[in-house]
């Protein structure tokens, strides 16, 4: 690992920006790493070196010029494979997706290129984005950087796994259910879904469309805020982004502080199936969090018991009809002849992995005249309950808190053809994209059975999300202080 | 209520996947096992509780209506599996009788 890939992207922009290195150094030295390092990780699914060295130039082209650069100006970034970027490829982890090429720019990453940012790669992913572990990936899984036998989480797990393995200081995913806080949680760096509607999904392949949140990866909690401001803001092409100002995500990220916080532990979020480890740790965040001053209290928010159920309700209602744009007609896979109807089956059935299928086949039945009701229908209205119980909570707390998800990086293949087992990832975080609001997973320590990163969840109400990393910088700095290192640096994998 | 392997095969037509049977008879036990895990939702007692379809509650959003560049034709079938005269090659839709 060379002396820059090891900075901060807080660092690179400010050396990019006074000319103490070129971006197109930084670039190099990160496409040098992936060279070295990927073929263990298995981050990336598409790295185009010439493309990437070649955003990096025009930052230096800019910096020589004179002109003003962007906050983020010649920091690489890992982006999910489902961003739609116009020269890369955008596979969304899926077969039916092998080489198309997308012929518009997502609008966060157009934002990315205009604050400056260099793309670096399209990274691996569970197909569509469902999945916790990157195993549902048509490519094959991505591995976790302290240990390659463990998957990386999902499904952004390749994103993760590209921050956490120093490919790139930052990284782009998107959380419908927990597909950002759970893979940062087990691969030990801070990841955020922004409230939902904070940014675009313009160019993002629709996963479900009511739950589906971009959101930022970085190794420290500045990085992610400054990734997150950037990527933000109102898009008149996504009808359901919300026209507000981009929290004071960063200012918050630079001013930790806990002090006098009502922060809520939710009690539902514990007992039978969490980890010893997780638990040891959260306890220990817990009091951390009193020695800095916060007021802890728990919280009970007892529908949240029924948020997991009720997203594989909604979720899946979503894909099925999402889906149906994949007929083999307009672009994407065509197989077998016939009918358009039997080749739209044939080609579906070519491209498709079993969770994609699984998850439709759910969706159709979930809809279905007979079962509407009783499944769709009724999993909005505890959706609903959902909502006001977080409503509750937030009337007499700042923030909640819990464990992002209940395990350490599990192995690979232990939950691959277990879908329920699978499922339970991402019991905590749910919530969350049912409600809407802003949630972040930051480290708190490595777990004493096997040494393998445990995260902290903070959960805030819509548009607050300023207040999550408030919290999440204090937790940072304190847990640095006391560590004397980053976590990050006792990650074995690939030493 | 559990589901049978027929009625999974019916989703399966449904849904316009063509699954072979040794995957109807893989998927068929997992999707009724996720189905009675996820009919959990009707234990609770949500009468008169109205549903939320999203989180944010914006409704009838507008933007202005102005005329911006759109996509080529070479764009648009860019990623068309067949052209034919600048537009979508599709197999045929009806079938002779």
């Amino acid at each position: 690992m060379s002396e820059l890939t090891s900075k901060t992207a807080a660092e690179l922009a400010a050396a990019i920006s006074a000319g103490e290195v070129s971006a197109a150094e930084v670039t190099q030295a990160h496409l040098d790493r992936i060279t070295a390092v990927d073929d263990k990780v298995k981050a990336f699914l598409h790295v185009d070196a010439d493309d990437a060295l070649s955003q990096a130039r025009a930052v230096d082209r800019r910096r020589a010029a004179g002109e003003p650069l962007g906050a983020l100006a010649g920091v690489p970034v890992a982006v999910k494979d489902l961003f739609t970027t116009v020269g890369a490829p955008a596979t969304c982890g899926s077969k039916i997706l092998e080489g198309w090429y997308p012929p518009y720019e997502s609008t966060v990453t157009r934002r990315l290129r205009e604050a400056g940012a260099v793309l670096i790669g399209k990274t691996n992913m569970d197909e569509f984005a469902m999945g916790s572990s990157t195993e549902n990936s048509g490519y094959g899984p991505s591995h976790n950087p302290w240990d390659l036998t463990k998957v990386p989480g999902g499904s952004s797990g390749g994103s993760a796994a590209a921050v956490a393995s120093y490919q790139a200081p930052l990284g782009l995913g998107t959380d419908t259910g927990g597909s950002i806080r759970q893979p940062a949680a087990v691969c030990g760096i801070v990841g955020t879904k922004p409230t939902y509607g904070g940014s675009s999904r313009y160019g993002v392949v629709a996963f479900a469309s009511s739950l589906d949140t971009p959101g930022p990866f970085g190794r420290t909690v500045l990085d992610t805020a400054l990734l997150h401001a950037a990527m933000s803001g109102h898009d008149p092409m996504d009808s359901t982004s919300i026209n507000a100002p981009v929290p004071p995500v960063v200012e918050a990220a630079r001013h930790g502080d806990v002090s006098g916080l009502r922060i809520g532990i939710v009690s539902e979020f514990s007992g039978d199936g969490y980890q010893p480890g997780v638990m040891t740790r959260f306890t220990e965040a817990v009091e951390l969090l009193e020695s800095l001053g916060a007021k802890v209290t728990e919280v009970s928010c007892p529908h949240f018991k029924y948020a997991l159920p009720a997203y594989y309700l909604i979720a899946p209602s979503e894909v099925s009809s999402n889906l149906a744009r994949f007929d083999g007609m307009r672009y994407g896979l065509r197989a077998g002849s016939g009918s358009a109807e039997e080749v739209m089956a044939i080609s579906r059935e070519a491209g498709f992995g079993a969770e994609v299928k699984r998850r439709i086949m759910l969706g159709t039945h979930a809809l279905s005249s007979g079962y509407y009701d009783a499944y769709y229908g009724k999993a909005q209205q505890v959706r609903t309950l959902i909502i006001r119980d977080f409503d509750a909570a937030f009337g007499h707390v700042d923030v909640l808190i819990s464990p992002p998800t209940p395990t350490t990086a599990f192995d690979i293949g232990e939950r691959a053809d277990d879908p329920m087992a699978m499922y339970l990832a991402d019991l905590c975080t749910i919530p969350s994209n049912l409600a809407g609001n802003a949630a972040i997973s930051v480290p708190v320590g490595l777990a004493p059975e096997n040494g393998l990163p445990v995260g902290l969840q903070v959960m805030a109400p819509p548009l607050a999300d300023d207040r999550l990393y408030r919290v999440a910088a204090a937790v940072e700095t304190a847990f640095t202080e006391r560590r004397g290192h980053p976590l990050l640096t006792e990650a074995k994998g690939l030493s | 209520m559990p589901i049978t392997r027929d009625e999974v095969a019916h989703l399966a037509r449904l849904s316009r996947l063509a699954l072979s049977d040794e995957e109807l008879d893989h998927l068929a036990p997992q999707l009724d096992q996720i189905i009675s895990a996820v009919a959990q939702v009707q234990e609770v007692a949500a009468d008169g509780i109205p549903p939320t379809t999203h989180a944010t509650g914006l409704v009838n959003v507008f933007r202005t209506d102005e005329p911006t560049p759109c996509l080529a034709p070479e764009q648009a079938l860019s990623g068309a599996p067949a052209v034919e005269l600048q537009r979508f090659k599709v197999p045929r839709i009806l079938v002779e009788e």
